[in-house]
């Protein structure tokens, strides 16, 4: 039924990550409600999901830059998204 | 702790289900699809990171994103200062507000193909309108079909007169919903034309000049039927938009993995503009 779509194990394995990062929000939320609004470093507002959404948008950039300038191997952008991910739900 | 009602997200349930079948399930075939090598047959060969590595690297996307930037530039920089111009100087009330409005609204209504036919029409030197007009009444090298910058001109021309009165109605709907009361106060003060707009009226305008201003970036970012259809491209490369190259790639030459790869960084550069643009222009409001 989805063999059209051309699947493979990594990507799999990216789209579970993020819906299940979004399961867990979705369980915060209904555990905390609210969303845990706060004003971080950024001076920006933020929720829970609007972190996430920064932190994967981040990454992926952290990931493409690394890519068009250094080339692989990519670990080190995968240490710096991890870091930036942890700024993010810290700080931000 | 008090309980919520938490029935209404079953209403937006329909909705998800629409967003998952035309957006998030191309969406994830796309992502498959930048990670591989296919030849037909839906049969496909792991390639990893490699097309996007291309993609990044190849002087082609480069210059095509440069195309692409220069271009939704020139919109935004025109058609939002002409939009709220026209938007200040239509009259508020009275017989004239529905014929403005009208005229405003029509060439909005009319698809992006056609407007692509009419204005390769109206500009051809020999057969067009404006292009007859130029080249053999005025006098000036009026060619879109052979010099780059006529094509440029032509095609900015061309969303200028498609889409600014977007940026006109709805900096209008801005306009009108501005209280009597805050004109006289002005006026008691005996303020300029430039404070009442720099104070009351632009203020009042940036919610819906925010919406403006990203519908024109995101559509201008995203252009591709209207300069297919004009200029296809050329002359020579010196109107390959990004989509129009992603097509080239895609279908021209059934790249389907580098197309991917490319569709997925111009969908990770047009949400992070509108990103940040939405949330530095609605920081003060949520504060």
């Amino acid at each position: 039924m989805f063999s059209w779509m051309a699947w493979t194990w990594p990507t799999a394995l990216l789209f579970i990550g993020i819906f299940s990062a979004i399961g867990v929000l979705v369980v915060l939320e209904i555990r905390h409600p609210g969303g845990d609004a706060r004003k971080g470093v950024l001076g920006l507002t933020t929720t829970r999901g609007d972190r996430l959404f920064i932190s994967l948008l981040g990454s992926s950039y952290i990931f493409l830059a690394w890519l068009g300038l250094m080339g692989p191997p990519l670990w080190v952008p995968l240490g710096l998204a991890l870091a930036w991910g942890t700024f993010c739900f810290w700080k931000v | 702790m008090k309980t919520e009602n938490q029935k209404a997200w079953f209403f937006v349930l329909p909705v998800l289900l629409l967003v998952a079948f035309n957006a998030l399930i191309p969406m994830m075939t796309v992502v498959n699809y930048s990670v591989q090598e296919t030849f037909g047959d839906n049969l496909f060969f792991w390639q990893g990171l490699g097309w996007f590595e291309q993609i990044l690297r190849s002087d082609r996307f480069h210059a095509a994103l440069g195309r692409q930037f220069l271009f939704t530039f020139l919109i935004l920089i025109i058609e939002v200062p002409l939009g709220i111009a026209i938007a200040l100087s239509m009259p508020r009330k009275g017989f004239w507000v529905p014929v403005c409005l009208v005229l405003m609204a029509l060439p909005m209504l009319i698809p992006w193909n056609v407007v692509g036919a009419m204005w390769n029409i109206f500009t051809l030197p020999d057969i067009g309108l404006l292009g007859y007009f130029l080249n053999h009444v005025i006098g000036i090298n009026y060619d879109m079909t052979q010099d780059p910058l006529a094509a440029w001109i032509t095609i900015v021309t061309m969303d200028v007169w498609h889409w600014t009165s977007l940026v006109v109605l709805l900096s209008y709907a801005g306009l009108v919903s501005i209280p009597d009361a805050y004109y006289q106060a002005a006026k008691i003060d005996g303020a300029s034309n430039w404070a009442v707009f720099r104070f009351i009226q632009l203020p009042k305008m940036k919610t819906v000049l925010t919406i403006a201003i990203l519908l024109r970036f995101m559509d201008s970012f995203n252009i591709y039927t209207e300069p297919f259809v004009m200029t296809g491209g050329g002359p020579g490369n010196s109107t390959t938009l990004l989509s129009i190259d992603l097509v080239k790639i895609a279908l021209g030459q059934f790249d389907l993995g580098p197309a991917a790869a490319m569709s997925l960084i111009y969908f990770a550069i047009t949400l992070l503009v509108s990103w940040l643009f939405y949330t530095l222009m609605t920081k003060d409001d949520l504060n």
